[in-house]
Parts: structure tokens; C-alpha cells; sequence
């Protein structure tokens, strides 16, 4: 019995430590190991990683507490070792630390959370607007100023899907058009939708919104970089759900312009 | 010497299969209850293996994308209403009555219709899967339009949510009646065990949350069928208002699926920790708070519809606040187990399990509670983690350790102890080793409800499915374990355990037919 407890915690503290050690490495190296959210490229996107990287330390000290207070207990405790029982059943003092505590960890955290959020719902003053509209199964864009607009959709083949043909290295995660935008620029993204509720969510780019049918829903981005940025519709919309991925290319402001002039010319 | 009618039934109990289908008593309808659930729990666990199969290697191997969506809906709502909320009937209907020592709950016919309207209407679920079409497909949650677009089988669907409901709401009324009316002279509401307590507060919680459910399904059936726009946008709806009144529901309703696993627990750890348990007022008040607050919450499962800045706000402060009352339960455990005197019998373990694990559930809880961070958590796997360590090792646990518990009670004979522990550990193990990995996955950026993923999220699923292979098969040693113990093994005393509190331990094991046909004396 005591043989699995000190196993228990040993490969539990184990886990800890190594995560927090992990969660300690900065963004770049860890979107490797699949352990945290992805390296973050917009403002948006860092204040996200940075509020989730605290609450996920306080949290995880909390656990710590506990689980070694439970821990501690189940060792010292027992009455195979001859402990006896005490008698107490109450402690004021005890219920009003456990009850304060707690709350003012609450505060500590709701007031970054707070401006985190006053932050991603200003979407005034942005230098320029796409309209994505959500359908079963793909995205369509629209540059509202510019008169650019096309359908985006999945290109994994089937044989991929199936198995019959080795996956590619962005299965399920490529498409023919991509949607393209400028660097460092503050892009306002209207949603909606054609048929059901989908919802647009480029992880790097910094949160999602839904995309809902006869209603517009606006977030908004600045790219800090450019590079290519994937992520996927997020809201259950049906059988090919999974099978609508999204596509981002942020480019500089001359890539970009000269992209433009070649949609328009597309006809 | 004449004996009337009356004397002659209250002596013998009834044998054959009629005495099951039109039993009034108690401990009966409890045992319908319980093992309506058990089969339910292991149909809804094969679905999550047909998930978890699919899910084994990125690609469609095993089943169809559509067959895929009916499996992830029809497997939750299985699970939420065909085994927790029965299981957790099925323990108030056993214990409730003598625990405060009452001889049977206060409408005894009402409690076989509520009974035997489950199995009718999870028939018509299961029946759900077979016609044109399938079964629903939009996740438990059915949010319009995608529900809309549904076949039959939403419709189905629809009438099994609603006989549901109303067997919860019968039952509701059932519990409040008996609690507040049919308590021994001398046991106070504040003498009652903590398990009745959260019955009788989950009992409100179902008779305010599941009409609002009805409503909303009752709305999508006409959006379907009858020429309302409810929720079509062209007709001047709001699919959104869905999500409000569902939610308004839903969030009472996760509630309702664990504070009956709190009460519980709040029996066995004092038991075997051989000391009361610590705080019991603060118990009280923290469950009522926490059942009052879930009113006022519901929208965090909203934030990404495009709320109003203040109402994302507000919902998030309210939200954070639910963790101080859960919090001190957690505590309040804790301390019952400080300075006890500890045995670890399977009951005792399922009750620390549950503690620590669905504190983890709690914590990345709290997580989601904090807006801005939700945007990256929603709807990925990060949600689904925490669900399933709240759910799973809340509730089920909490079950298991109910069902380790009171068993001797129920049958007679001690359980099995080699085989509660062998069921405990690969639980615990393979449960941990399933749903873990998820909450990378979430961060990884896998979204839910999903049934083909991205090459960078295959080892983690790789790793889920084998442990949720393993989670699966070893429910089956419980089902081997309650049958045993049912059909013989060591004799249990009415006791059972060492000097545990209740009433219900001053009756012996197995528990008379008819108990308390006397009010107890409660001092």
C-alpha cells in the first residue's frame, strides 16, 4: 500500500515538474511539444498566452497544495500506523482563511483578465475590413473595400483521408485560397454565416468568434509577423466539421498590395 | 384468527416480474434505478469506444463522419441522462427514506411511473439510431440551425427529452415531499445527513432548470415541424436565444449531476476517517450557494457568440465566484480527513479520488472562467478534459464510492475487496491516462467534435485511446463485484463499517423489505 503511495506521488510530482519546467521554456521552443498554446503572433494572441500562462501557474500551485495536503494526510493518518481519530469538527478561524484566500486570488486574477478583454472587444480605428462568412463545408472572403472575394476549401484528398495515400505534412490543414493579409496591420474581421453556426479560430492569430447565420460578429487582429498561420472552424456544423480548415498568409504591405491587384485582375 | 389484505401483503415480498414492474417500494424502485443505470453507463461507454476507436489515428478508419456526430451526441446524452441522473435517483430513492427514517418516499406510485418512464424513452433514443437519417448529429447540446437541418432522429430526440424531464421533475417532487415532510420527529433540517441535503437542493435545482430545457426543445420541434422562426434568423429569430435558454438549463443541470455525488461523499469520508465530518453547517450553505449561483452563470459556455463586453464580464465574475463555495467543500474534506484515523476500503478510495480529481476538474474550470483565455479553450479538447475529470470523476466516482458503500446494506454481504481495488486502480489509471493528454490537446489547438485530426495531434490521441480501451472494459469487474455480492460472500452486519452515523446503519443488512414502519427516535 505504501509502496503505490510513494509511487503515486513520486510519478505525479514527476509530471508537475516537468511541466512547470516545460511551461517555463519560452513559446517558441514549446508549440513543438504540443504541451501549451501555440506561439502567439498578434498582441491579442500574447495577452491571451500571458493571461493563460498565469492562471495556469496559480492553478497548478493550488493543485500542488492540495494534492500534498491529501497526500501528506493519507501517509500520516492512517489507522494501520495507530493514529487516532481527533474530534474536531469545525474551526472558524480555519473556514474564514479558506474563504478569504481564495477570493483575493480571485481578484488577482480577474483584473489582467479584465483589461485582457477590454482590449479584444475595441475594434474602432482598424486600417482595414474583411467580411468570412462560414458555410457548410468551407469559408468564403470578402475584402468589403477592395472588391476582392473567393471561396476557400479543403485540399487534403480523399486517398489521404482514407489512408490509401500517405498524409501530407498539412493534412487537413490546407486549402486552395488562402486568405492573405498585411503585416502589422489592424484587420477588422466580420463573421456570419450561410446555413448553421461555425466558428472561425486561427489559434496564433488569438482567440475565436462564432460565425452565426443573419448576424455579424466582429473580432479584430493585428499580425506582428508574417508567416503562414492554420487553424480550424470551431463549432459543430455538421458532418465535414472537421474538414473545413483556415488558412492565413500575412505578408508585407507590398506582397500584399501586388496579391490584390492580381485577385482583381481574376476577375 | 382473520388477517386483512393489508397485513398480508406488508409481510411477504412480492416474487416475479410483476413484483418489478409494479413495485411502490423504495429499496425496489432504487434497485430499477441503479441497474437502469449500469446498463446505461456501459451502452454510453461502448459509443465513447466507437469515438475513441476513430480517434485512434489521424484518418476515417472505423465510421463516417455523420455516424461519427450521432455517436458524440448520443454518447453524452446517454450518459447525462440515462446514467448519472438515474444513478443518482436510484441512491435517493435506497437511501433517502432511511437515512431519515421514514418507511418509503412520500408518493410511492408516482415513484414507479418515474421510474419506468426512462427505459420507454431511452428507447426511443436508441431507436433514434436506426431510422432514415440517424440519430442526432449536433452534439448533445443541439444548438439551431444544425438541429434543425436534423432528421427524424432529432425529433426522437426531442420526445426522449421530454419524458426525461418529466420523470426528473415527478421525481423531484417526490424527494422535496418526502425530505421536508416525512423526517423522524427529532432530526431537524440541520440533523439531516449532508446527503439528503443535496438531494433535497438538487431536487430544486431539476423542478427550476428542466421546464426551461422543455421549452427550448419544445421550440426547435415547432422551428422544425409547425412554421415558428424561433430560432431562424430569416424569419426573425435568434439562433443564439437557443443557446441562452439551453444553458440556462445546462449550467443548473452539471450542478444537478454532482451535488448528489458531493452528498455522497460527504458519508463516507467521515466513516472512514472515524471522524465527523468538519463544517457541516458551512456545508450546507456552500451547496445552496453554489446551487443559487449556477443561475447566474450560464452564459460562460457562451463567450464566443459575440456577447455584449459587459455581459462577457459579468459572466465571468460570476463564474470566478462559484469556485469560493466549491472551494470550501473541498476544504471542508479535507479537514474531515486532517487528523483522522484513516482505512482505505474501496469506498474510501473511489471518496479521495473523487476529491483530488475533480479538484483537478475544478481548477481548469476555473481556467475556462477567465474570458479572454476561453477564446483559445473553446470548444477544443481543453473542454471536453475538463468535463470529463468534473463528470467522470465527480459524479461516477462519487457513484462508485456510493456503490461500494452502501452495497453491504443492499445485498447482505460484504463485496469483494480484491476486486473493488483491482476496479478502483484501473479506473483511476486509465481514466487519468484517456483524459490528461486531452487537455494538451486542447491547447495544441485540436478542436471537439472532430472525427479525422491534424498530424501534430496524434500522439496525444494515440495515448487516449489506449487508456480509454482500458477505462471501458474495466467497468466490467463492477458489473462481476455486484453480482457476487448479490448472490452471496461474507455475511455484512448492520453496521458494515466501523461506527458509521446514519440511520440507515441501525438497520439490518440486507435492509428489511419495509424499514421504519416505527419513526426512529433522533437525538
Amino acid at each position: 500500500m505504501i509502496i503505490n503511495r510513494l509511487k503515486h506521488l513520486l510519478s505525479a510530482g514527476t509530471a508537475l515538474v516537468s511541466m512547470l519546467v516545460l511551461w517555463a521554456v519560452p513559446a517558441s521552443v514549446q508549440a513543438e511539444w504540443g504541451l501549451n498554446l501555440q506561439r502567439p503572433v498578434t498582441e491579442i494572441a500574447r495577452v491571451q498566452y500571458d493571461l493563460h500562462m498565469l492562471i495556469m501557474y496559480i492553478v497548478t500551485v493550488i493543485g500542488i497544495i492540495v494534492f500534498a495536503i491529501m497526500f501528506y494526510s493519507i501517509f500520516k493518518f492512517r489507522k494501520s500506523k495507530g493514529a487516532q481519530p481527533a474530534k474536531f469538527s469545525h474551526s472558524t478561524k480555519a473556514e474564514v482563511i479558506w474563504t478569504v484566500i481564495p477570493t483575493l486570488i480571485l481578484i488577482v486574477m480577474a483584473v489582467p483578465s479584465t483589461k485582457a478583454l477590454l482590449l479584444m472587444e475595441d475594434t474602432t480605428e482598424s486600417d482595414m475590413v474583411v467580411k468570412v462568412t462560414g458555410y457548410q463545408w468551407g469559408w468564403h472572403y470578402d475584402y468589403m473595400e477592395e472588391d476582392v472575394s473567393f471561396f476557400s476549401k479543403l485540399t487534403t484528398p480523399q486517398s489521404q483521408i482514407t489512408g490509401t495515400e500517405t498524409k501530407g505534412e498539412n493534412y487537413l490543414l490546407e486549402v486552395d485560397n488562402h486568405l492573405v493579409l498585411p503585416v502589422g496591420q489592424k484587420v477588422r474581421i466580420l463573421l456570419t454565416a450561410r446555413d448553421v453556426i461555425h466558428a472561425w479560430w486561427v489559434p496564433q492569430l488569438g482567440g475565436k468568434k462564432d460565425a452565426i447565420p443573419g448576424f455579424i460578429n466582429e473580432m479584430w487582429i493585428r499580425a506582428d509577423e508574417t508567416g503562414t498561420f492554420r487553424g480550424q472552424c470551431a463549432e459543430l456544423c455538421g458532418k465535414d466539421h472537421g474538414y473545413m480548415p483556415i488558412v492565413v498568409d500575412v505578408v508585407d504591405e507590398s506582397q500584399y498590395q501586388a496579391w490584390l491587384d492580381g485577385q482583381r485582375n481574376k476577375g | 384468527m382473520t388477517t386483512t389484505v393489508a397485513d398480508h401483503h406488508h409481510d411477504e415480498v412480492p416474487k416475479g416480474i410483476t413484483r418489478w414492474l409494479f413495485t411502490t417500494n423504495h429499496k425496489d424502485i432504487g434497485t430499477l434505478y441503479l441497474w437502469f443505470s449500469f446498463t446505461m453507463f456501459l451502452i454510453g461507454g461502448a459509443m465513447a469506444l466507437v469515438i475513441r476507436a476513430e480517434l485512434f489515428q489521424p484518418g476515417l478508419q472505423v465510421v463516417d463522419p455523420h455516424f461519427y456526430n450521432q455517436m458524440v451526441t448520443v454518447h453524452a446524452l446517454i450518459m447525462i441522462f440515462g446514467a448519472v441522473m438515474p444513478g443518482f435517483v436510484g441512491f435517493a430513492n435506497w437511501m433517502i427514506p432511511m437515512m431519515i427514517g421514514a418507511p418509503d418516499m412520500a408518493l410511492p406510485r408516482l415513484n414507479n411511473w418515474s421510474f419506468w418512464l426512462l427505459p420507454f424513452a431511452t428507447s426511443l433514443l436508441i431507436l433514434s439510431l436506426f431510422v432514415p437519417g440517424g440519430g442526432p448529429a449536433a452534439g448533445w447540446t443541439i444548438y439551431p440551425p444544425l438541429s434543425v437541418q436534423g432528421g427524424m432522429g432529432v425529433d426522437l430526440t426531442i420526445f426522449t427529452i421530454h419524458i426525461l424531464g418529466m420523470s426528473s421533475i415527478l421525481g423531484a417532487i417526490n424527494i422535496i415531499a418526502t425530505i421536508m415532510n416525512m423526517r423522524a420527529p427529532g432530526m431537524t433540517l440541520m440533523k439531516m445527513p449532508l446527503f439528503v441535503w443535496t438531494w433535497v437542493i438538487t431536487a430544486f435545482l431539476l423542478i427550476a432548470a428542466m421546464p426551461v430545457l422543455a421549452g427550448a426543445v419544445t421550440m426547435l420541434l415547432t422551428d422544425r415541424h409547425f412554421g415558428t422562426a424561433f430560432f431562424d434568423p430569416a424569419g426573425g429569430g435568434d439562433p443564439v436565444m437557443f443557446q441562452h435558454i439551453f444553458w440556462f438549463f445546462g449550467h443548473p443541470e452539471v450542478y444537478i449531476l454532482i451535488l448528489p455525488a458531493f452528498g455522497i461523499i460527504s458519508q463516507v469520508i467521515p466513516t472512514f476517517a472515524r471522524k465527523p465530518l468538519f463544517g457541516y453547517t458551512s456545508m450546507v450553505f456552500a451547496t445552496a450557494g453554489i446551487a443559487f449561483l449556477s443561475f447566474i452563470v450560464w452564459a460562460h459556455h457562451m463567450y464566443t457568440v459575440g456577447m455584449p463586453l459587459s455581459g462577457e464580464l459579468f459572466f465571468m465574475y460570476s463564474t470566478m465566484l462559484i469556485a469560493i463555495p466549491t472551494g470550501v467543500k473541498i476544504f471542508n474534506w479535507m479537514a474531515t480527513m486532517w487528523r483522522g484515523s484513516m482505512s482505505f476500503e474501496t469506498p474510501m478510495l473511489y471518496a479521495i479520488a473523487t476529491v483530488a480529481l475533480f479538484t483537478v476538474g475544478g481548477l481548469t474550470g476555473l481556467m475556462m472562467a477567465i474570458t479572454p483565455a476561453d477564446f483559445q479553450y473553446h470548444d477544443t479538447y481543453f473542454i471536453v478534459a475538463h468535463f470529463h475529470y468534473v463528470i467522470f470523476c465527480g459524479s461516477v466516482l462519487g457513484m462508485f464510492a456510493g456503490v461500494y458503500y452502501w452495497l453491504p446494506k443492499w445485498t447482505g454481504h460484504m463485496y469483494n475487496e480484491t476486486l473493488g481495488k483491482w476496479h478502483f486502480w484501473l479506473t483511476i489509471i486509465a481514466f487519468n491516462v484517456t483524459f490528461f493528454p486531452q487537455h494538451f490537446l486542447g491547447f495544441a489547438g485540436m478542436p471537439r467534435r472532430i472525427p479525422d485530426y491534424a498530424l501534430q495531434f496524434a500522439e496525444f490521441n494515440v495515448v487516449s485511446s489506449i487508456g480509454g480501451f482500458v477505462l471501458g472494459y474495466s467497468q466490467l469487474i463492477l458489473l462481476v463485484v455486484v453480482i457476487k455480492a448479490i448472490r452471496g460472500g461474507k455475511k455484512a452486519s448492520a453496521e458494515v463499517w466501523d461506527n458509521p452515523e446514519g440511520l440507515e446503519w441501525s438497520v439490518a443488512s440486507p435492509a428489511p423489505y419495509h424499514t421504519f414502519a416505527t419513526a426512529p427516535e433522533v437525538r
